[in-house]
Protein backbone atom coordinates (compact mmCIF):
# COMPACT_ATOMS: atom_id res chain seq x y z
CA UNK A 1 0.00 0.00 0.00
CA UNK A 2 2.46 2.22 1.30
CA UNK A 3 4.11 1.30 -2.00
CA UNK A 4 1.76 2.86 -4.58
CA UNK A 5 1.36 5.88 -2.48
CA UNK A 6 5.24 6.70 -2.60
CA UNK A 7 5.05 6.46 -6.71
CA UNK A 8 2.06 8.29 -6.42
CA UNK A 9 4.11 10.69 -4.40
CA UNK A 10 7.12 10.48 -6.68
CA UNK A 11 5.10 10.68 -10.29
CA UNK A 12 3.70 13.62 -8.81
CA UNK A 13 7.01 15.22 -8.36
CA UNK A 14 8.19 14.84 -11.32
CA UNK A 15 5.07 16.27 -13.25
CA UNK A 16 5.26 19.14 -11.01
CA UNK A 17 8.49 19.60 -11.55
CA UNK A 18 7.98 19.55 -15.79
CA UNK A 19 4.53 21.45 -15.37
CA UNK A 20 7.00 24.38 -15.10
CA UNK A 21 7.57 24.05 -18.88
CA UNK A 22 4.60 23.82 -20.27
CA UNK A 23 5.82 24.37 -24.00
CA UNK A 24 7.49 21.62 -23.37
CA UNK A 25 4.02 19.48 -24.28
CA UNK A 26 3.95 20.56 -27.23
CA UNK A 27 7.55 20.45 -28.23
CA UNK A 28 7.71 16.77 -26.70
CA UNK A 29 4.49 16.23 -28.80
CA UNK A 30 5.86 17.91 -31.76
CA UNK A 31 8.85 15.42 -31.18
CA UNK A 32 6.88 11.61 -30.91
CA UNK A 33 4.79 12.50 -34.23
CA UNK A 34 7.68 13.21 -36.37
CA UNK A 35 9.27 9.95 -35.12
CA UNK A 36 5.80 8.19 -35.80
CA UNK A 37 5.72 10.10 -38.81
CA UNK A 38 9.22 8.61 -39.88
CA UNK A 39 8.35 5.31 -39.17
CA UNK A 40 5.87 5.04 -40.92
CA UNK A 41 6.65 6.76 -44.01
CA UNK A 42 9.66 4.37 -43.87
CA UNK A 43 7.01 1.31 -43.57
CA UNK A 44 4.88 3.11 -46.39
CA UNK A 45 8.38 3.16 -49.09
CA UNK A 46 9.02 -0.46 -47.95
CA UNK A 47 5.56 -1.77 -48.16
CA UNK A 48 5.08 0.18 -51.71
CA UNK A 49 7.68 -2.84 -53.46
CA UNK A 50 6.33 -6.13 -51.30
CA UNK A 51 2.95 -6.99 -49.41
CA UNK A 52 4.85 -9.05 -47.02
CA UNK A 53 8.55 -8.55 -45.65
CA UNK A 54 9.78 -12.15 -44.57
CA UNK A 55 6.26 -13.53 -43.79
CA UNK A 56 4.89 -10.78 -41.81
CA UNK A 57 1.52 -8.32 -43.67
CA UNK A 58 1.78 -4.88 -43.25
CA UNK A 59 -1.02 -5.04 -40.17
CA UNK A 60 1.46 -7.33 -38.29
CA UNK A 61 4.45 -5.15 -38.89
CA UNK A 62 2.00 -2.15 -37.98
CA UNK A 63 1.35 -4.07 -34.63
CA UNK A 64 4.96 -4.25 -34.28
CA UNK A 65 5.74 -0.58 -34.48
CA UNK A 66 3.00 -0.05 -32.22
CA UNK A 67 5.01 -2.25 -29.64
CA UNK A 68 7.86 -0.77 -30.39
CA UNK A 69 6.95 2.70 -29.84
CA UNK A 70 5.09 2.03 -26.71
CA UNK A 71 8.06 0.08 -24.89
CA UNK A 72 9.99 2.53 -25.80
CA UNK A 73 8.29 4.99 -24.19
CA UNK A 74 7.31 2.88 -21.51
CA UNK A 75 11.37 2.01 -21.27
CA UNK A 76 11.96 6.26 -20.96
CA UNK A 77 9.27 6.90 -18.57
CA UNK A 78 10.00 4.76 -15.75
CA UNK A 79 13.08 2.11 -16.48
CA UNK A 80 15.68 4.29 -17.72
CA UNK A 81 15.51 8.10 -16.11
CA UNK A 82 15.09 5.91 -12.49
CA UNK A 83 18.88 4.01 -13.54
CA UNK A 84 20.35 7.48 -15.04
CA UNK A 85 19.84 9.19 -11.57
CA UNK A 86 21.31 5.96 -9.69
CA UNK A 87 24.65 6.51 -12.05
CA UNK A 88 24.75 9.52 -11.52
CA UNK A 89 24.27 9.54 -7.56
CA UNK A 90 27.13 6.61 -7.02
CA UNK A 91 29.45 9.29 -9.11
CA UNK A 92 28.47 12.16 -6.84
CA UNK A 93 27.96 10.49 -3.59
CA UNK A 94 24.23 11.92 -3.15
CA UNK A 95 23.43 7.80 -3.50
CA UNK A 96 24.01 8.33 0.61
CA UNK A 97 20.65 10.38 0.50
CA UNK A 98 18.37 7.24 -0.94
CA UNK A 99 20.05 4.45 1.29
CA UNK A 100 18.98 6.32 3.90
CA UNK A 101 15.64 6.26 3.49
CA UNK A 102 13.25 3.01 5.01
CA UNK A 103 12.48 1.97 1.92
CA UNK A 104 14.31 -0.33 -0.23
CA UNK A 105 16.83 1.43 -2.19
CA UNK A 106 16.19 -0.27 -5.12
CA UNK A 107 12.51 0.51 -5.36
CA UNK A 108 13.22 3.87 -4.81
CA UNK A 109 15.24 4.34 -7.41
CA UNK A 110 13.01 2.64 -9.50
CA UNK A 111 10.47 5.47 -9.04
CA UNK A 112 12.15 8.25 -8.05
CA UNK A 113 12.51 9.69 -11.88
CA UNK A 114 10.05 9.40 -14.57
CA UNK A 115 10.73 10.80 -17.93
CA UNK A 116 6.73 12.57 -17.92
CA UNK A 117 6.74 13.46 -21.18
CA UNK A 118 7.22 9.89 -22.87
CA UNK A 119 3.18 9.41 -21.67
CA UNK A 120 3.09 10.89 -24.92
CA UNK A 121 4.79 8.07 -27.02
CA UNK A 122 3.03 5.24 -24.73
CA UNK A 123 0.16 6.83 -26.04
CA UNK A 124 1.15 6.97 -29.64
CA UNK A 125 2.52 3.35 -29.58
CA UNK A 126 -1.12 2.34 -28.21
CA UNK A 127 -3.07 4.23 -30.38
CA UNK A 128 -0.87 2.50 -33.05
CA UNK A 129 -1.19 -1.06 -31.95
CA UNK A 130 -5.20 -0.55 -31.68
CA UNK A 131 -5.46 0.38 -35.54
CA UNK A 132 -3.48 -2.61 -36.33
CA UNK A 133 -5.41 -4.97 -34.24
CA UNK A 134 -8.70 -3.50 -35.43
CA UNK A 135 -6.94 -4.43 -39.27
CA UNK A 136 -5.70 -7.79 -38.49
CA UNK A 137 -9.51 -8.26 -37.43
CA UNK A 138 -10.55 -11.38 -35.75
CA UNK A 139 -7.61 -13.40 -36.39
CA UNK A 140 -6.77 -12.78 -32.48
CA UNK A 141 -8.30 -15.51 -30.27
CA UNK A 142 -8.42 -15.62 -26.65
CA UNK A 143 -5.40 -17.39 -26.13
CA UNK A 144 -2.93 -14.87 -28.45
CA UNK A 145 -4.59 -12.02 -26.61
CA UNK A 146 -3.72 -13.60 -22.96
CA UNK A 147 -0.21 -14.57 -24.36
CA UNK A 148 0.72 -11.37 -25.57
CA UNK A 149 0.03 -9.39 -22.45
CA UNK A 150 2.09 -11.89 -20.56
CA UNK A 151 4.90 -11.58 -23.00
CA UNK A 152 4.35 -7.77 -22.78
CA UNK A 153 4.81 -8.10 -18.90
CA UNK A 154 7.67 -10.63 -19.27
CA UNK A 155 9.75 -8.95 -21.77
CA UNK A 156 9.17 -5.40 -19.84
CA UNK A 157 10.88 -7.33 -16.92
CA UNK A 158 13.85 -8.65 -18.70
CA UNK A 159 14.46 -5.21 -19.75
CA UNK A 160 14.12 -4.01 -16.52
CA UNK A 161 16.45 -6.82 -15.23
CA UNK A 162 19.09 -5.98 -17.65
CA UNK A 163 18.71 -1.80 -16.99
CA UNK A 164 19.47 -2.76 -13.32
CA UNK A 165 22.79 -5.08 -13.83
CA UNK A 166 24.24 -2.64 -16.44
CA UNK A 167 23.50 0.86 -13.81
CA UNK A 168 24.90 -1.77 -11.07
CA UNK A 169 28.21 -1.59 -12.52
CA UNK A 170 28.44 1.93 -11.29
CA UNK A 171 28.90 0.71 -7.98
CA UNK A 172 32.19 -0.90 -8.87
CA UNK A 173 33.13 1.64 -12.21
CA UNK A 174 31.93 4.63 -11.49
CA UNK A 175 32.20 6.45 -14.66
CA UNK A 176 29.61 4.24 -16.84
CA UNK A 177 27.15 7.51 -17.90
CA UNK A 178 27.05 6.32 -21.13
CA UNK A 179 26.74 2.35 -20.75
CA UNK A 180 22.85 2.90 -21.43
CA UNK A 181 22.85 4.37 -24.69
CA UNK A 182 23.99 1.05 -25.68
CA UNK A 183 20.64 -0.69 -25.51
CA UNK A 184 18.96 2.72 -27.23
CA UNK A 185 21.19 2.40 -30.19
CA UNK A 186 20.47 -1.36 -29.94
CA UNK A 187 16.61 -0.77 -30.16
CA UNK A 188 16.58 0.73 -33.35
CA UNK A 189 16.77 -2.86 -34.71
CA UNK A 190 13.81 -3.60 -32.90
CA UNK A 191 11.12 -1.88 -34.99
CA UNK A 192 11.53 -4.97 -37.46
CA UNK A 193 10.98 -8.60 -36.78
CA UNK A 194 14.09 -10.26 -35.53
CA UNK A 195 13.52 -13.12 -37.58
CA UNK A 196 14.54 -11.21 -40.39
CA UNK A 197 18.31 -11.00 -39.36
CA UNK A 198 21.04 -13.16 -39.71
CA UNK A 199 21.35 -15.90 -37.07
CA UNK A 200 24.59 -13.90 -35.10
CA UNK A 201 22.50 -10.44 -35.25
CA UNK A 202 19.06 -12.29 -33.99
CA UNK A 203 21.25 -14.47 -30.84
CA UNK A 204 22.50 -11.02 -29.86
CA UNK A 205 19.46 -9.21 -29.69
CA UNK A 206 17.69 -12.14 -27.82
CA UNK A 207 20.87 -12.80 -25.11
CA UNK A 208 23.14 -10.10 -25.04
CA UNK A 209 21.11 -7.23 -25.38
CA UNK A 210 17.53 -8.52 -24.80
CA UNK A 211 15.78 -6.40 -27.39
CA UNK A 212 13.72 -9.33 -29.11
CA UNK A 213 11.85 -9.81 -26.21
CA UNK A 214 10.44 -6.31 -25.88
CA UNK A 215 9.42 -6.47 -29.32
CA UNK A 216 9.66 -9.04 -31.50
CA UNK A 217 8.16 -11.83 -29.07
CA UNK A 218 5.11 -10.10 -28.15
CA UNK A 219 3.71 -9.26 -31.57
CA UNK A 220 4.63 -13.02 -32.28
CA UNK A 221 2.33 -14.17 -29.40
CA UNK A 222 -0.40 -11.59 -30.88
CA UNK A 223 -0.08 -12.67 -34.51
CA UNK A 224 0.12 -16.37 -33.59
CA UNK A 225 3.84 -16.92 -34.26
CA UNK A 226 5.18 -17.93 -30.92
CA UNK A 227 6.14 -21.64 -30.15
CA UNK A 228 5.74 -22.99 -26.86
CA UNK A 229 10.09 -22.97 -26.33
CA UNK A 230 10.48 -19.00 -26.95
CA UNK A 231 7.62 -18.82 -24.43
CA UNK A 232 8.77 -21.57 -21.61
CA UNK A 233 12.47 -19.10 -22.30
CA UNK A 234 11.12 -15.99 -22.28
CA UNK A 235 9.21 -16.95 -18.62
CA UNK A 236 12.87 -18.59 -17.27
CA UNK A 237 14.91 -16.21 -18.87
CA UNK A 238 12.87 -13.25 -16.72
CA UNK A 239 12.78 -14.86 -13.71
CA UNK A 240 16.63 -15.94 -13.73
CA UNK A 241 17.34 -12.55 -14.23
CA UNK A 242 15.75 -10.76 -12.19
CA UNK A 243 16.59 -12.72 -9.21
CA UNK A 244 20.27 -12.45 -11.10
CA UNK A 245 19.97 -8.78 -10.71
CA UNK A 246 18.58 -8.46 -7.81
CA UNK A 247 21.87 -10.22 -6.27
CA UNK A 248 24.21 -7.80 -8.20
CA UNK A 249 22.42 -5.15 -6.91
CA UNK A 250 22.88 -6.35 -3.46
CA UNK A 251 26.68 -7.18 -3.88
CA UNK A 252 26.76 -3.76 -5.82
CA UNK A 253 25.21 -2.05 -2.25
CA UNK A 254 28.04 -3.96 -0.04
CA UNK A 255 30.72 -2.44 -2.06
CA UNK A 256 29.41 0.88 -2.57
CA UNK A 257 31.20 3.46 0.09
CA UNK A 258 29.80 7.14 -0.04
CA UNK A 259 32.14 9.04 -2.00
CA UNK A 260 30.61 12.50 -1.11
CA UNK A 261 31.92 15.30 0.42
CA UNK B 1 49.02 30.63 -40.67
CA UNK B 2 51.58 29.13 -38.23
CA UNK B 3 49.79 29.55 -35.03
CA UNK B 4 46.84 28.03 -36.82
CA UNK B 5 48.61 25.07 -37.78
CA UNK B 6 49.74 24.90 -34.34
CA UNK B 7 46.20 24.76 -33.24
CA UNK B 8 45.35 22.28 -35.87
CA UNK B 9 48.37 20.16 -34.00
CA UNK B 10 46.98 20.83 -30.48
CA UNK B 11 43.56 19.86 -31.45
CA UNK B 12 44.88 16.67 -32.85
CA UNK B 13 46.22 16.00 -29.57
CA UNK B 14 43.31 16.65 -27.70
CA UNK B 15 40.89 14.79 -29.37
CA UNK B 16 43.39 11.74 -29.81
CA UNK B 17 43.77 11.48 -26.02
CA UNK B 18 39.70 12.30 -25.28
CA UNK B 19 38.66 9.57 -27.66
CA UNK B 20 41.32 7.02 -25.36
CA UNK B 21 40.13 8.06 -22.36
CA UNK B 22 36.25 7.37 -23.00
CA UNK B 23 36.61 4.06 -25.20
CA UNK B 24 33.70 2.47 -24.00
CA UNK B 25 31.62 5.57 -25.06
CA UNK B 26 33.60 5.20 -28.69
CA UNK B 27 32.48 1.52 -29.43
CA UNK B 28 28.93 1.77 -28.24
CA UNK B 29 28.27 4.78 -30.85
CA UNK B 30 30.12 3.02 -33.68
CA UNK B 31 27.87 0.44 -33.16
CA UNK B 32 25.00 2.81 -34.02
CA UNK B 33 26.68 3.95 -36.84
CA UNK B 34 27.05 0.49 -38.21
CA UNK B 35 23.43 -1.07 -37.03
CA UNK B 36 21.25 1.64 -38.80
CA UNK B 37 22.62 1.12 -41.88
CA UNK B 38 23.07 -3.03 -41.61
CA UNK B 39 18.91 -2.69 -40.61
CA UNK B 40 18.49 -1.50 -43.94
CA UNK B 41 20.70 -3.68 -45.83
CA UNK B 42 18.76 -6.39 -44.60
CA UNK B 43 15.35 -5.18 -44.84
CA UNK B 44 15.89 -4.21 -48.48
CA UNK B 45 17.41 -7.65 -49.02
CA UNK B 46 14.40 -9.48 -48.08
CA UNK B 47 11.86 -7.34 -49.98
CA UNK B 48 14.54 -7.65 -53.29
CA UNK B 49 15.12 -11.71 -52.84
CA UNK B 50 11.40 -11.83 -52.15
CA UNK B 51 11.01 -9.70 -55.66
CA UNK B 52 12.57 -12.26 -57.54
CA UNK B 53 16.51 -10.76 -56.48
CA UNK B 54 16.26 -7.07 -57.82
CA UNK B 55 14.03 -3.67 -57.38
CA UNK B 56 14.43 -1.94 -60.39
CA UNK B 57 18.20 -1.32 -60.97
CA UNK B 58 18.96 -2.81 -57.73
CA UNK B 59 19.88 -6.48 -57.56
CA UNK B 60 20.56 -7.70 -54.15
CA UNK B 61 23.82 -8.02 -54.03
CA UNK B 62 23.76 -4.12 -54.79
CA UNK B 63 21.42 -3.31 -51.96
CA UNK B 64 24.02 -4.93 -50.00
CA UNK B 65 27.17 -2.85 -51.12
CA UNK B 66 24.94 -0.24 -51.23
CA UNK B 67 24.22 0.51 -47.49
CA UNK B 68 28.15 -1.06 -46.74
CA UNK B 69 29.28 2.22 -48.72
CA UNK B 70 26.65 4.45 -47.71
CA UNK B 71 27.98 3.35 -44.15
CA UNK B 72 31.48 4.37 -45.06
CA UNK B 73 30.33 7.88 -46.80
CA UNK B 74 28.14 8.49 -43.55
CA UNK B 75 30.73 8.15 -41.31
CA UNK B 76 33.19 10.20 -43.34
CA UNK B 77 30.78 13.24 -43.71
CA UNK B 78 28.93 12.75 -40.46
CA UNK B 79 29.51 15.66 -37.37
CA UNK B 80 28.04 16.04 -33.95
CA UNK B 81 28.73 20.03 -33.20
CA UNK B 82 24.95 20.32 -33.69
CA UNK B 83 25.12 17.82 -30.05
CA UNK B 84 27.87 19.71 -28.53
CA UNK B 85 27.33 23.50 -29.23
CA UNK B 86 23.86 23.59 -27.00
CA UNK B 87 25.71 23.00 -24.26
CA UNK B 88 28.36 25.18 -25.26
CA UNK B 89 26.49 28.21 -25.29
CA UNK B 90 24.36 27.23 -22.18
CA UNK B 91 27.71 26.20 -19.76
CA UNK B 92 29.44 29.51 -21.32
CA UNK B 93 32.17 27.79 -22.90
CA UNK B 94 31.82 29.52 -26.18
CA UNK B 95 32.79 32.86 -24.49
CA UNK B 96 36.61 31.62 -24.16
CA UNK B 97 36.32 30.02 -27.81
CA UNK B 98 35.30 33.65 -29.03
CA UNK B 99 38.44 35.02 -27.23
CA UNK B 100 40.50 33.33 -28.95
CA UNK B 101 42.12 34.81 -32.27
CA UNK B 102 40.80 32.51 -34.75
CA UNK B 103 37.27 31.37 -35.68
CA UNK B 104 35.93 28.79 -33.44
CA UNK B 105 34.87 26.18 -36.42
CA UNK B 106 38.88 25.37 -36.63
CA UNK B 107 39.13 23.76 -33.68
CA UNK B 108 35.63 21.81 -34.44
CA UNK B 109 37.20 20.84 -37.85
CA UNK B 110 40.36 19.22 -36.35
CA UNK B 111 38.83 17.78 -33.61
CA UNK B 112 36.31 15.83 -36.30
CA UNK B 113 39.62 14.79 -38.66
CA UNK B 114 41.28 13.58 -35.98
CA UNK B 115 38.38 11.63 -34.32
CA UNK B 116 37.75 10.28 -38.29
CA UNK B 117 41.06 9.26 -38.41
CA UNK B 118 40.71 6.78 -35.46
CA UNK B 119 37.10 5.53 -36.37
CA UNK B 120 37.47 4.80 -40.12
CA UNK B 121 39.96 2.17 -40.42
CA UNK B 122 37.94 0.20 -37.80
CA UNK B 123 34.50 0.81 -40.02
CA UNK B 124 36.61 -0.50 -42.99
CA UNK B 125 37.16 -3.59 -41.22
CA UNK B 126 33.91 -3.81 -40.50
CA UNK B 127 32.63 -2.98 -43.89
CA UNK B 128 34.67 -5.45 -45.53
CA UNK B 129 33.54 -8.00 -43.15
CA UNK B 130 29.54 -7.46 -43.90
CA UNK B 131 30.63 -7.18 -47.61
CA UNK B 132 31.54 -10.88 -47.36
CA UNK B 133 29.06 -12.04 -45.16
CA UNK B 134 25.99 -10.64 -47.05
CA UNK B 135 27.76 -11.13 -50.48
CA UNK B 136 27.63 -7.91 -51.47
CA UNK B 137 28.19 -6.80 -55.38
CA UNK B 138 30.56 -3.85 -56.63
CA UNK B 139 32.03 -3.70 -60.21
CA UNK B 140 33.56 -0.13 -59.93
CA UNK B 141 33.82 2.06 -63.12
CA UNK B 142 37.05 3.65 -63.20
CA UNK B 143 36.41 6.99 -64.31
CA UNK B 144 33.48 7.47 -61.50
CA UNK B 145 36.00 6.23 -59.04
CA UNK B 146 38.32 8.74 -59.46
CA UNK B 147 35.66 11.01 -59.30
CA UNK B 148 34.24 9.91 -55.71
CA UNK B 149 37.19 11.14 -54.30
CA UNK B 150 36.32 15.42 -55.10
CA UNK B 151 32.71 13.73 -54.56
CA UNK B 152 33.50 12.68 -50.83
CA UNK B 153 35.61 15.53 -49.93
CA UNK B 154 33.23 17.96 -51.16
CA UNK B 155 29.86 16.07 -49.46
CA UNK B 156 31.96 16.46 -46.42
CA UNK B 157 32.75 19.99 -46.74
CA UNK B 158 29.23 20.69 -47.51
CA UNK B 159 27.74 18.39 -44.46
CA UNK B 160 30.21 20.05 -41.59
CA UNK B 161 29.10 23.42 -42.81
CA UNK B 162 25.51 22.94 -43.18
CA UNK B 163 25.86 21.11 -39.76
CA UNK B 164 28.10 23.91 -38.14
CA UNK B 165 25.46 26.48 -39.19
CA UNK B 166 22.34 24.21 -37.67
CA UNK B 167 24.31 23.82 -34.74
CA UNK B 168 23.59 28.35 -34.87
CA UNK B 169 20.17 27.63 -34.07
CA UNK B 170 21.29 26.78 -30.35
CA UNK B 171 22.09 30.92 -29.98
CA UNK B 172 17.98 31.29 -30.31
CA UNK B 173 16.34 28.32 -28.72
CA UNK B 174 17.11 26.12 -26.07
CA UNK B 175 15.10 23.25 -28.19
CA UNK B 176 17.61 22.38 -30.26
CA UNK B 177 16.57 18.61 -29.92
CA UNK B 178 13.76 19.62 -31.75
CA UNK B 179 15.20 21.04 -34.53
CA UNK B 180 17.91 18.56 -34.84
CA UNK B 181 15.63 15.60 -35.25
CA UNK B 182 13.42 17.85 -38.18
CA UNK B 183 17.25 17.83 -39.37
CA UNK B 184 17.52 13.90 -39.02
CA UNK B 185 13.92 13.03 -40.42
CA UNK B 186 14.72 15.21 -43.75
CA UNK B 187 18.52 13.50 -44.23
CA UNK B 188 17.03 10.41 -43.70
CA UNK B 189 14.41 10.30 -46.25
CA UNK B 190 16.06 12.64 -48.86
CA UNK B 191 20.28 11.50 -48.53
CA UNK B 192 19.52 7.85 -49.71
CA UNK B 193 20.28 6.67 -46.04
CA UNK B 194 16.39 4.78 -46.08
CA UNK B 195 16.92 3.62 -49.65
CA UNK B 196 18.88 4.55 -52.43
CA UNK B 197 16.93 7.79 -54.23
CA UNK B 198 16.42 6.24 -57.72
CA UNK B 199 13.45 3.92 -56.31
CA UNK B 200 11.45 6.35 -54.61
CA UNK B 201 8.75 8.22 -55.32
CA UNK B 202 9.45 10.73 -57.96
CA UNK B 203 8.40 13.80 -56.04
CA UNK B 204 11.07 12.32 -53.15
CA UNK B 205 14.07 12.56 -55.65
CA UNK B 206 13.16 15.75 -57.26
CA UNK B 207 12.88 17.04 -53.74
CA UNK B 208 16.43 15.40 -52.74
CA UNK B 209 18.13 16.49 -55.96
CA UNK B 210 17.18 20.26 -55.37
CA UNK B 211 18.04 20.37 -51.44
CA UNK B 212 21.37 19.69 -50.36
CA UNK B 213 21.02 16.38 -48.01
CA UNK B 214 21.51 14.03 -51.19
CA UNK B 215 24.71 15.75 -52.69
CA UNK B 216 25.91 14.66 -48.72
CA UNK B 217 25.62 11.43 -48.36
CA UNK B 218 23.83 9.57 -51.64
CA UNK B 219 25.90 11.13 -54.44
CA UNK B 220 29.06 9.98 -53.21
CA UNK B 221 27.98 6.39 -52.91
CA UNK B 222 26.57 6.04 -55.66
CA UNK B 223 29.52 7.51 -57.61
CA UNK B 224 31.11 4.59 -55.96
CA UNK B 225 28.46 2.09 -56.93
CA UNK B 226 28.70 2.86 -60.78
CA UNK B 227 25.37 3.86 -60.44
CA UNK B 228 25.38 7.46 -62.15
CA UNK B 229 26.71 8.27 -66.03
CA UNK B 230 29.61 10.18 -66.19
CA UNK B 231 27.62 13.50 -67.64
CA UNK B 232 25.87 13.22 -64.43
CA UNK B 233 28.82 12.63 -62.38
CA UNK B 234 30.08 16.07 -63.58
CA UNK B 235 27.01 17.84 -63.23
CA UNK B 236 26.32 16.69 -59.65
CA UNK B 237 29.87 17.65 -58.73
CA UNK B 238 28.82 21.10 -59.91
CA UNK B 239 26.09 20.74 -58.17
CA UNK B 240 27.96 20.36 -54.95
CA UNK B 241 30.50 23.28 -55.46
CA UNK B 242 27.24 25.32 -55.58
CA UNK B 243 25.69 24.44 -52.79
CA UNK B 244 29.10 24.80 -50.65
CA UNK B 245 29.29 28.01 -52.25
CA UNK B 246 25.50 28.65 -50.78
CA UNK B 247 26.59 26.79 -47.62
CA UNK B 248 29.53 29.33 -46.76
CA UNK B 249 27.66 32.42 -47.18
CA UNK B 250 24.88 31.20 -44.61
CA UNK B 251 27.81 30.11 -42.21
CA UNK B 252 28.68 33.35 -41.98
CA UNK B 253 25.80 35.16 -41.72
CA UNK B 254 24.74 33.45 -39.16
CA UNK B 255 27.48 33.55 -37.19
CA UNK B 256 27.48 37.34 -37.20
CA UNK B 257 23.47 37.15 -36.66
CA UNK B 258 23.90 34.47 -33.81
CA UNK B 259 27.08 36.60 -32.25
CA UNK B 260 25.55 39.24 -32.17
CA UNK B 261 22.68 38.15 -30.47
CA UNK B 262 24.74 35.93 -27.95
CA UNK B 263 24.83 37.13 -24.75
CA UNK B 264 27.17 35.43 -22.00
CA UNK B 265 25.87 32.72 -19.65
CA UNK B 266 27.90 30.48 -17.13
CA UNK B 267 30.35 31.98 -15.23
Amino acid sequence: MSYFRLVRVFFRVNLVGEAAYRINFFVNLFQSILGLGTALLGMAIIFSFTNSLGGWSPAEILALVGVYIMIGGIIRFTIQPGMEHLIESVRDGTFDFTLTKPEDAQLITGISRFGIWEIINIGLGFVLLVIALVRLGGSIGGLQAVEFLAMLLTGSVIIYSFFLILATLAFWLVRVENILTIFQSMYEAGRWPVSLYPPWLRYGLTFVIPVAFATTVPVEALTNRLNWLTLLVAFVLAAVLSIVSRAFWKLGLKHYSGTSA
Amino acid sequence: MKSLFQLYIQQFKTTFATMFQYRASLVIWMIGQVLEPLVYLIVWSTVSNGNGGSIESYTTGAFVSYFIILMLVNQFTYTWVMFDYEYRIREGFLSFALLKPVHPIHSDIADNIMSKSITLPVLTVIAIVLGLAFHARLSVTPWLAVLFVPGLLLAFALRFLLEWTLAQSAFWTTRVSAINQIYFFLLLFLSGQIAPLSILPRAIQIAAKILPFYWTIGFPTELLLGKITLVGAVIGLGVQVIWLTIAVFLLRLVWRLGVKAYSAVGQ
